[in-house]
C-alpha cells in the first residue's frame, strides 16, 4: 500500500469516528443549544464524507439545506422554549412502574437494529451496471449525470418534492394560525454595518445562486443548492429588518412560492401531449424546458425555504394580520 | 482491507441504529426532531456509499439524485416538525411527550 492510499484510509477511518462521535453528543445532549451547535457540526463532517464519496453535489446541498437552514430553525425554536426549564432527567421516567425495562427494551431494540444493519451492509447484493453512461446519453445539453439524472429519470421526484415544500408551507402557516405570508415583517435594528454588510452580501448571493444554476448544466450544481442560496439570502434580509420584503404582498409570495410546482405540473402535461408520459421531452424543446424548469424550481424553492422560516415569526406590531394567541 | 465505502455503510447503519435508539428514548420532542434527522442521514450515506460502490467512470448518480431530493424533503419535514413543537409548546407549555400524570403542569405563561 503506498502512502498516499494509507492516508486515505486514515483519513476516512478518522472521519467516521469523528461523525460517529458527534452524534453519540448530539443524540444524548441535554442542553438544546449545545445540541443544535453539535447538530451543525454533524452536518459539516457529513459534507466531508459525501466529498469522500465523491457525491459534491449532496455535500453542497447537505452543507446549504440539511445545516444550514435546518439549524437556523433549530436554534431560532431553542431560543422561543427557552422560558421552560428542561424536565429534569429523572422527570419523564420518575413513575413509570418498569424504569429497567423502559430503557432497556429500547436500548435493545437499537442494538439489535444496528448489529442487523451492519450484518447486512456487508453482504449487500452484488453491483448492477450503472446507469450513468445511459443517463449521459440521453441528455445532449446536461453534461453532469446527477442533474441530467434528476430531470430525465426521476423528473417526477422533482416535481413531487416541490409538492412537499408547499405542503411543508401549507402545514406551516396552519399550525402557526396565520393566513398570510407577508402578515410578517421585523423592526431593522440599528446597526449601520449589518444594513451595508446585507446590501453587499444579497446580490452576491443571488449571483451565486445563478452561477450554481448554470454549474449545474456540467457540474456539482443545480436547483437545489442555487435555491437554498437564495432562501439564505432570503432570511438574511428578514433578519437585517430590510424593508424590501415588506413590499412583497401576499400574492407576490405566493407567485413565487408556487412558480415552480405550477411550472412543473405545466410542463408535465404539455408534455403528455407530446409524448407517450408526463416529463418525457420532445428533444427539439428540452433545453429550454428545462431551463426554465430549473429556474422557476430555485427560485421557489428558495422563496419557500425563506418562507418557512419568517413564516415562524409575527409581525411585532399591533397590526399583525395573523390570528392573535 | 476494509473498503471505503463499507467503511461508511457500516457507519450508515450505527447512525440509523443510535438515531432510532434515541428518537425512543428522548422524552423531549426537539431531540425526537434531531434523532430523526440523524437517522435520515444514515439512509443517505448508505445509499450514496452503495452508489460509490457501484463507480463506473461515474458514481452512480440515481441514488444522488434520490437523496438530493430526500435532503429538502428532510428539510420540509424538520421545519414543519418545530412548528408543531413550537405550537405545542404554546398550547401546553410543555415540549415533551409524556402522559400528563406524569409531569406536573405548569402554570407559568409563555409568549
Amino acid at each position: 500500500m503506498n502512502p498516499g492510499e494509507l492516508l486515505n484510509v486514515v483519513f476516512n477511518g478518522v472521519l467516521a469516528g469523528m461523525i460517529l462521535l458527534t452524534a453519540g453528543f448530539l443524540l444524548t445532549s441535554r442542553d438544546f443549544l449545545q445540541a443544535a451547535a453539535l447538530f451543525i457540526a454533524f452536518g459539516l463532517l457529513m459534507a466531508l464524507a459525501w466529498v469522500r464519496l465523491a457525491a459534491p453535489d449532496i455535500a453542497l446541498a447537505e452543507a446549504a439545506i440539511g445545516t444550514g437552514i435546518t439549524g437556523v430553525l433549530l436554534i431560532d425554536t431553542v431560543r422561543h422554549l427557552r422560558p421552560t426549564p428542561l424536565p429534569p432527567t429523572e422527570g419523564p421516567c420518575r413513575r413509570r412502574r418498569w424504569p429497567v425495562l423502559a430503557l432497556a427494551l429500547p436500548g435493545l431494540a437499537a442494538a439489535a437494529l444496528a448489529l442487523g444493519l451492519l450484518v447486512a451492509v456487508f453482504h449487500l447484493a452484488p453491483p448492477d451496471s450503472t446507469r450513468a453512461e445511459e443517463a449521459l446519453a440521453a441528455m445532449d445539453y446536461l453534461a453532469h449525470p446527477v442533474t441530467a439524472v434528476l430531470l430525465v429519470f426521476r423528473g417526477m421526484d422533482t416535481l413531487l418534492e416541490l409538492g412537499v415544500l408547499v405542503l411543508a408551507l401549507l402545514g406551516m402557516l396552519t399550525v402557526r394560525g396565520t393566513r398570510s405570508l407577508a402578515a410578517v415583517g421585523m423592526v431593522p435594528p440599528d446597526d449601520p454595518v449589518l444594513q451595508g454588510v446585507v446590501r453587499v452580501l444579497v446580490p452576491l448571493a443571488v449571483l451565486v445562486a445563478g452561477y450554481f444554476l448554470w454549474l449545474g448544466t456540467f457540474s456539482a450544481g443545480g436547483a437545489f443548492q442555487s435555491g437554498v442560496i437564495l432562501g439564505a439570502a432570503g432570511v438574511l434580509l428578514w433578519l437585517s429588518g430590510h424593508r424590501g420584503l415588506d413590499h412583497a404582498n401576499a400574492w407576490t409570495w405566493l407567485s413565487l412560492v408556487l412558480a415552480g410546482f405550477v411550472v412543473f405540473l405545466a410542463v408535465a402535461a404539455g408534455t403528455m401531449v407530446f409524448s407517450d408520459w408526463a416529463l418525457e421531452f420532445p428533444p427539439s424543446m428540452r433545453s429550454a424546458l428545462i431551463q426554465v424548469m430549473e429556474v422557476s424550481a430555485a427560485v421557489s424553492i428558495g422563496a419557500t425555504l425563506t418562507a418557512l422560516f419568517i413564516g415562524l415569526h409575527r409581525r411585532p406590531e399591533p397590526s399583525s394580520r395573523g390570528t392573535p394567541s | 482491507m476494509i473498503e471505503a465505502y463499507q467503511l461508511f455503510a457500516a457507519l450508515a447503519a450505527l447512525l440509523f441504529a443510535g438515531g432510532f435508539g434515541a428518537l425512543l428514548m428522548q422524552p423531549h420532542l426537539l431531540q425526537k426532531i434531531i434523532a430523526l434527522n440523524v437517522m435520515s442521514s444514515g439512509v443517505f450515506l448508505l445509499l450514496i456509499a452503495i452508489a460509490q460502490r457501484d463507480a463506473g467512470e461515474f458514481p452512480d448518480p440515481v441514488p444522488q439524485a434520490m437523496v438530493l431530493t430526500g435532503i429538502v424533503v428532510g428539510v420540509s419535514v424538520s421545519g414543519l416538525a418545530l412548528v408543531l413543537v413550537r405550537r405545542i409548546h404554546r398550547e401546553t407549555g410543555r415540549a415533551t411527550l409524556s402522559r400528563a400524570e406524569d409531569e406536573p403542569q405548569d402554570e407559568e405563561t409563555h409568549e
